[in-house]
């Protein structure tokens, strides 16, 4: 459940990268110079850095870390 | 001259820092190569960073804004700020991983041992160092442009490029990864540090910026450049096809293994896209403010745009600095000899010498390859200047096939029914379709529209099939990233659901979890 959250989540998100209705406008401007297609993927970049922190606190891989020592549990059973 | 003298400063206290890491490394293959796989969180974040920004994020943005306006950060850096990270949290992290348990350094050391096959590395070693070669001429470039720009015509394209490749050389010949790694982080904090203070004297020295957009509103000729009218959405869609190049760059995925601590991902994924708006929003804008202060440039010369802004509205003093500080960008050439330089002692040296070759000598064939790929760069940089420009050549022949290769390193890690034979059909299609699109390119050449014109069919009987943009050939209108990534997706599920498997023992090793829920 959690993992389909997610990864609809990122669709949605990766979905509103193709802003269409800013196209063919500038207009307004951000602080008086920002285009609107600029300031829309300025704020498009803060919230990525957002859902990529969700997916690190919900979605982090797992079993990654070896052991203390630097070798996995397999590497070691293959040892013995 | 003040500039070009600043920058030189710059060198030599990068030349120091490399030395310094010299000192600190040990005499092991591993420390060379990856560090002693060692690095903290936060030199890993400006590292990770540091060797994606290279000549063609800085210089190259700001060069194709200029050309086609805002819509260039949209293109490229806000969709690598959520590929990228994304890359590294699923990818980077399991290459991590089996780097750390079954001593890989490279990402062809593990494809040879997860497909049981010698083949299918040096093949996926020839093509992806055949693909680092463009990749690290433009950084020498970038290097030369950077240093004849700054210092007014001085300092010759051929001397600042010379220049470059040796302080580069040099750092990775003595300090290896760890020096490589060491300077990256440095030349990143500086870079983040003066991008900002560039951005508002450039501002102040031209009244405002909301004075500039005002009149560039205002110009019929010049107003398409605050909007996307320059870039088709098809184009602006395939274009997040590329960042997933990043973790095929052999830099990348070998950087990947220099991590002390998986942890040390985290914070990397998170400041990634934050890193990447501090660089490109400012580059791509000033791209769009120089379509102004200099207007007429051609694609090839608007690459300096970002040198001639500093130049011509900054003090010589802040010039000189801030021009060493986007030089800290472009010399990220650096993790591309390394790159270059472990492959060839990791997967053909010490792959093929076996046991024969000790430590101390893999070091010294590490050192030799440095040389050998500084050279080699150098001279293709110098014959190939005023030819194609930065960005052109950095997609064409890098990105794209790296792109398309992604679902190789996908498959071999998450899916463990894929076979050689699927990554085989999946690099050979790489092949293929990277050497037509470039026949179809120069061929192309002379109906080339210019920025702002319609594109024009290559092959008129096959309809918009294959059209030729000013930017290159595109396949329906989409970049040919796209077509190239599915061809080698379905390719790599056909073939590997056609042919046998690796063995259990293999597919154990390899997804030890799948395989104990299994049994």
């Amino acid at each position: 459940m959690k993992a389909t959250a997610l990864t609809l989540l990122v669709l949605v998100f990766y979905a509103l990268h193709q802003d269409v209705w800013n196209w063919d406008r500038a207009e307004p401007l951000l602080f008086g110079f920002l285009p609107i297609g600029l300031t829309y993927h300025a704020v498009y970049t803060l919230c990525a850095a957002g859902l990529l922190a969700l997916l690190v606190r919900f979605a982090w891989p797992s079993g990654l870390e070896p052991d203390e020592d630097g070798t996995s549990a397999e590497r070691k059973e293959e040892t013995r | 001259m003040i500039p070009a003298i600043v920058v030189f400063l710059y060198l030599a206290a990068i030349l120091y820092v490399g030395v310094f890491a010299f000192r600190r490394g040990k005499n092991t293959s591993e420390d060379f190569f990856v560090a002693g796989r060692s690095l903290g969180p936060w030199v890993f974040l400006l590292t990770v960073f540091g060797t994606n920004m290279t000549a063609f994020a800085i210089l190259g943005s700001s060069g194709l804004a200029y050309q086609r306006g805002i819509g260039v950060y949209g293109l490229m850096a806000s969709s690598s700020a959520l590929v990228i990270p994304l890359c590294l949290l699923f990818i980077g992290t399991k290459l991590w991983s089996v780097g750390k348990k079954y001593g890989h350094m490279t990402q062809v050391q593990y494809f040879r041992d997860r497909w049981e096959c010698d083949g299918i590395g040096t093949f996926l070693f020839a093509l992806t160092a055949l693909m680092m070669i463009p990749y690290l001429v433009i950084g020498i470039m970038g290097g030369g442009q950077t240093l004849e720009a700054i210092s007014g015509g001085l300092v010759p394209y051929w001397f600042g490029g010379g220049l470059v490749a040796l302080v580069v050389m040099a750092y990775v010949f003595f300090g290896g990864m760890r020096g490589v790694a060491w300077v990256n982080a440095f030349q990143t904090t500086m870079f983040l540090l003066f991008g900002g203070i560039a951005f508002f004297l450039i501002a102040r020295n031209l009244g405002g910026f909301d004075r500039i957009v005002g009149e560039i509103l205002a110009d019929p000729g010049k107003a398409p450049l605050l909007t996307r009218q320059r870039i088709s959405p098809e184009e602006f869609f395939s274009y997040s096809f590329i960042p997933l190049s990043s973790i095929m760059f052999p830099h990348m995925a070998i950087m990947c293994m220099t991590a002390k601590s998986v942890v040390s991902f985290k914070k990397t994924v998170v400041w990634y896209p934050v890193c990447m708006l501090l660089i490109w929003l400012p580059s791509v804008f000033l791209g769009v403010v120089a379509a102004h202060q200099f207007p007429g440039l051609r694609p090839g010369e608007s690459d300096d745009v970002l040198l001639r802004m500093l130049s011509a509205n900054t003090h010589v003093i802040v010039a000189g600095v801030l021009g060493a500080a986007i030089m800290a960008c472009v010399m990220a050439t650096d993790s591309q000899i390394m790159a270059l330089c472990t492959m060839f002692t990791t997967d053909v040296v010490s792959h093929y010498g076996g046991d024969r070759i000790g430590e101390s000598r893999r070091i010294l064939a590490g050192r030799a390859f440095a040389v050998l790929f500084t050279v080699i760069g150098y001279v293709l940089a110098l014959s190939l200047k005023d030819i194609k420009s930065i960005f052109d050549l950095a997609v064409r022949f890098g990105f794209s096939g790296f792109s398309a290769l992604a679902p190789v390193m996908l498959a071999a890690l998450y899916w463990r029914r894929s076979t050689k034979w699927g990554a085989f059909a999946a690099a050979a299609w790489v092949v293929v379709v990277t050497a037509a699109l470039w026949w179809m390119q120069e061929a192309s050449a002379g109906i080339a529209p210019k920025p702002g014109q319609s594109p024009v069919p290559i092959f008129p009987a096959l309809g918009d099939l294959f059209l030729r943009t000013p930017g290159g050939v595109t396949v329906h209108g989409f970049n040919p990233v796209m077509p190239l990534c599915f061809g080698a997706t379905l390719l790599v599920i056909v073939v590997s659901l056609l042919t046998r498997p690796p063995g259990h023992e293999t597919i154990r090793k390899y997804f030890p979890a799948e395989a104990e829920n299994r049994a």
